[in-house]
């Protein structure tokens, strides 16, 4: 099998299933439109492992593999050609895509047994597949860019995708509108990259540009270039100040906000990001500023995350932060620990969002964790599951987050580059990391304990249908827990040697160049001493005030600070400050247009005036047309005297 | 001798009975008046023809004034078959009435 | 004597050709008329002090002989009573009209003296070619016509033709 037939084949599987299912979706059993949907996902899966081995037999500086389909546009300079590059970062993107997407494929077909629109559903979950691998495979700014809108598409697709409720439709559209934001600012980034890189937007042609060309760049435009596809990045990655409509994306079935909204598109800045690297290397401002954001939205979200009560926002908010800790790792020039964090994290989240899809599956759309309580008995695989990614993300030792959380943690730290005015901003990002963990972990267990742990607290009627989910569901969430326990000790460090590490290594090498460690390895130890012990308090913490003597506690604070809470519930009362500062300019502006431009000067000057000044002047003209012959004799008479007084001057 | 008058005279004259052609255009109501005072005008130029022709010898103006005499003749018979119309249409002939373009 | 000749002509035919158009006598057309061919009349005395007699001939036969009485035969034809004739009216288009020609007359008029004045030279009638002892008799004129002018000539009788025509159809009640 060629690279060529190879690499297209992963991207182009998927999008095979969607048109199988998105255009026969009526009329095929629901059998065929499953076993289509997950076997082209499981295939293209094969197929990325095959390419994996593939690269990695290569030597080590060597590890690329270009696939050129065929050239699309060729205008003067501009060059854009539809062709799929592989190297270890889009592998281990490519990998994490197929594999966890194949995973909810699978899921889903359980876990939409009972819905209606089945084929138009694993039609879109196929085209959201084959849009993230031609965003992950492509191999130019382009065609990224072209998986970028496709994601974007399918997200919005799939959280409308019960169209009929007007909140989900909303949702969709909120979250598509937000994205555009973003999306905005790339299209500017990919404009002035045309500019600078002379119309070839190739990700092996830009590395050699910036490379090569350092000292004759214009500083100002790469940093304006960075900064363009960091916005980019924080409208698809829910960041501050975009990341409002990813809590609203849980409108969307569970496994999509399994997939879609948790494991693979909102990971699409970061990788982004990674992916241009060298370019961000030029410009160590923006990387701290990314830093920066990242760390705030950690912080920001996890602080959300504690109050909510439907169990998808504590997850979203979740995510928020967990997508803030890898924009924190990818501003301190960490690229390796972004990539693991983006790795383990898609492994835990899908592992907790597709067990929060059991849990609702079973309790029949019942998301108010208040009314959930002792699921352990009755979903014990769905609850071991649970226990296990929550264990990751909170970072107990041993599982995967602890390793990349700690990684990012430990670089925060430690790493400087030159960006940073002073070197104690990596200090800040990691109390503020260190503050995010503890509320990570506090929350998350308190979702536990609410969830599976105690009494049952919903209405006694629905107790007796509680049941564990069928194989075709658990069966993911166990292979996800399994990978949320292991997935960690890809980097763990043994004898200087980081498997990630040393595989990502080639991709960043430009990227990591001018960072520097600034502190001694022994500090490794005291920060994962203090993140151990951070995470401790945070269950602890939860487990006193929800499992243990504590219980009353919450409900009291709550009515001691009824203010605070509320501020907090409300999620900081972000959307009403965009809906009145943003949606309310634009909507007073667009009355002004309306009024003004529309209705003025188009209407009552264009239209309405033109009509009136032609008129008015045929009342005028017309008087002097009256019929009256004599007048017009002395009309003429008065023009001819004129004429000759003017002549014979 | 006859040849010692002054052209200019005979300009002057012709332009004094034009500027009166034109007034009674101008002033008088009744259409057939009017309408003699543009026969009056034509008249004017008639002579002015006549006198630049014998200034240069040359009996083309002549001609062109016989071919004004005959445009003359054809204006004054369809000219006189519309006043008639509109008298018919409306009992009267004065100018100030005729201000459309159909009865 | 051809000047005298010519001053009284002049003077009769202004003369009469303010009665034409602002007659002294009445509103009545019919005194318009009588004035307008004692107008034609005198012009025709001042081209033959032209030597256009030709044309003169022409003057009295076709304008004071056919167009006059076609004038007048539709003056009668109509029969305006005097309510029919109405009342003269004055206008401010008319007064701006009469300003406007006044001063346009006095302003050419004044143009020709002031340019006498500053050159006193006075053009004659024959100054501006040679003498003919035929011009503008039937024959010099008759020859012009018909190799010069033929085709203008022709399109003449089309146009009376057409003027024929159109003053039937015109005038006609039912045609």
């Amino acid at each position: 099998m060629s690279n060529t037939a190879l690499l297209s084949s992963i991207v182009l599987l998927p999008l095979l299933g969607a048109l199988i299912n998105g255009l026969f979706a009526g009329r095929l059993p629901r059998r065929v439109v499953e076993v289509i949907a997950c076997s082209t996902v499981i295939v293209s899966f094969l197929f990325s492992l095959k390419a994996f081995l593939q690269l990695m037999a290569l030597p080590v500086g060597a590890r690329e593999i270009h696939a050129h389909l065929y050239n699309w546009v060729a205008v003067g300079n501009f060059r854009f050609d539809v062709a799929f590059y592989l190297d270890p970062l889009s592998s281990m993107m490519s990998l994490i895509i197929t594999g966890v997407g194949g995973l909810i494929h699978v899921y889903s077909a359980g876990y939409m047994s009972h819905d209606p629109s089945y084929g138009r559903y694993f039609s879109y979950l196929n085209l959201f597949t084959f849009s993230m691998l031609s965003l992950v495979l492509g191999n130019n700014i382009l065609l990224m860019f072209l998986g970028w809108e496709g994601v974007g598409l399918c997200s919005y697709l799939l959280i409308g995708f019960w169209f009929t409720d007007v909140q989900k439709a909303k949702a969709g559209k909120k979250a598509f509108i937000v994205n555009r934001i973003g999306d905005l600012a790339f299209i500017v980034g990919v404009g002035l990259l045309l500019g600078l890189a002379d119309g070839n937007l190739d990700f092996t042609y830009l590395r050699k540009v910036t490379a090569l060309r350092t000292l004759y760049l214009d500083p100002m435009m790469v940093k304006g270039i960075c900064l363009a596809f960091f916005i980019g990045a924080t409208g698809k990655s829910a960041q501050i100040p975009l990341y409002v409509w990813l809590p609203d994306a849980m409108a969307g079935p569970t496994p999509v906000s399994a997939l879609i909204h948790a494991a693979t598109m909102v990971t699409a800045g970061i990788y982004m990001i990674a992916r241009l690297n060298f370019m961000y290397a030029l410009a160590p401002e923006v990387l701290t500023l990314i830093a920066g954001v990242g760390a705030a939205t950690a912080l920001f979200a996890a602080t959300i995350g504690i109050v909510q009560r439907d169990i998808k926002k504590v997850l979203a908010y979740s995510t928020v932060s967990q997508l803030g800790y890898m924009f924190l790792a990818v501003g301190m020039g960490a690229y390796t620990a972004a990539m693991f964090h983006l790795m383990t994290h898609a492994f835990f989240k899908a592992c907790l969002f597709l067990g929060s899809g059991s849990v609702i599956h079973s309790l029949h759309g019942e998301q108010d964790i208040i009314k959930m309580g002792g699921l352990r008995k009755k979903m014990p695989v769905t609850a071991l599951t649970f226990l296990t990614a929550t264990m990751a993300i909170s970072g107990v030792p041993l599982f995967a987050g602890f390793f990349s959380k700690d990684e990012i943690l430990w670089k925060a730290f430690t790493n400087a580059h030159a960006g940073m005015t002073t070197v104690y901003w990596g200090k800040i990002f990691f109390v503020v990391g260190l503050i995010a963990a503890l509320c990570t972990a506090f929350y998350m267990f308190r979702l536990y304990f609410l969830t599976f742990e105690g009494e049952y607290r919903g209405p006694k009627e629905t107790e007796k249908t509680i049941h564990e989910s069928p194989v075709s569901m658990t069966l993911a969430l166990v292979v996800l827990a399994f990978l949320s326990v292991v997935g960690g000790y890809v980097q763990i460090g043994f004898a200087h040697v980081h498997l990630l590490e040393d595989w990502l290594a080639p991709v960043f090498a430009v990227g990591s160049l001018n960072v520097v460690e600034t502190m001694g390895h022994s500090w490794e130890y005291a920060t994962m001493a203090m993140s151990v012990a951070i995470a401790g308090v945070g269950i602890g913490a939860a487990y006193y005030l929800y499992m243990g003597a504590g219980t009353k506690i919450p409900a009291r604070m709550m009515e001691a600070a009824p203010r605070l809470y509320n501020f907090v519930w409300n999620k900081y009362k972000i959307d009403e400050l965009y809906q009145v500062v943003f949606v309310g300019t634009y909507r007073s502006f667009a009355h002004f247009s309306h009024r003004f431009a529309d209705a003025f000067v188009i209407d009552f000057l264009g239209v309405r005036g033109t009509g009136a000044l032609a008129q008015g002047i045929g009342r005028v003209i017309g008087r002097l047309q009256n019929g009256d012959v004599q007048r017009y004799l002395v009309v003429f008479v008065v023009g001819l005297t004129l004429i000759l007084y003017l002549w014979l001057q | 001798m006859i040849n010692t008058i002054p052209i200019h005279y005979f300009l002057l004259l012709s332009a004094m009975l034009f500027t009166i052609g034109m007034l009674g255009v101008i002033f008088r109501r009744n259409a057939l008046i009017v309408f003699m005072s543009i026969e009056l005008m034509l008249n004017a130029v008639n002579l002015t023809l006549v006198t630049f022709s014998r200034f240069r010898g040359d009996s083309s103006g002549h001609v062109i004034a016989f071919l004004v005499m005959a445009v003359a003749a054809a204006e004054a018979a369809v000219g006189l078959a519309i006043i008639i119309n509109i008298f018919r249409h409306k009992k009267v002939v004065n100018i100030d009435t005729m201000d459309r373009m159909k009865y | 004597m051809a000047l005298i000749l010519f001053f009284v002509f002049a003077i009769a035919a202004v003369l009469s050709g303010i009665c034409v158009a602002f007659s002294p006598f009445g509103n009545n057309p019919v005194y318009s008329a009588i004035a307008l061919i004692m107008t034609l009349f005198f012009l025709a005395c001042e081209f033959v002090l032209l030597h256009a007699t030709f044309i003169a001939v022409l003057q009295i036969l076709v304008y004071a002989g056919a167009i006059m009485v076609l004038f007048t035969f539709v003056i009668m034809l109509l029969n305006l009573s005097k309510e029919e004739i109405g009342e003269e009216r004055l206008t401010l288009t008319k007064v701006v009209g009469l300003v406007v020609v006044l001063i346009g007359l006095t302003y050419q008029i004044g143009r020709v003296i002031w340019a006498h004045k500053v050159a006193p030279v006075t053009l004659h009638l024959t100054d501006g070619g040679p003498s003919n002892p035929a011009f503008g008799t039937i024959q010099d004129v008759g020859v012009k016509l018909f190799q010069d002018f033929l085709v203008p000539f022709e399109v003449t009788s089309i146009l009376l033709l057409v003027a024929i025509v159109g003053a039937v159809v015109l005038a006609k009640r039912k045609i």
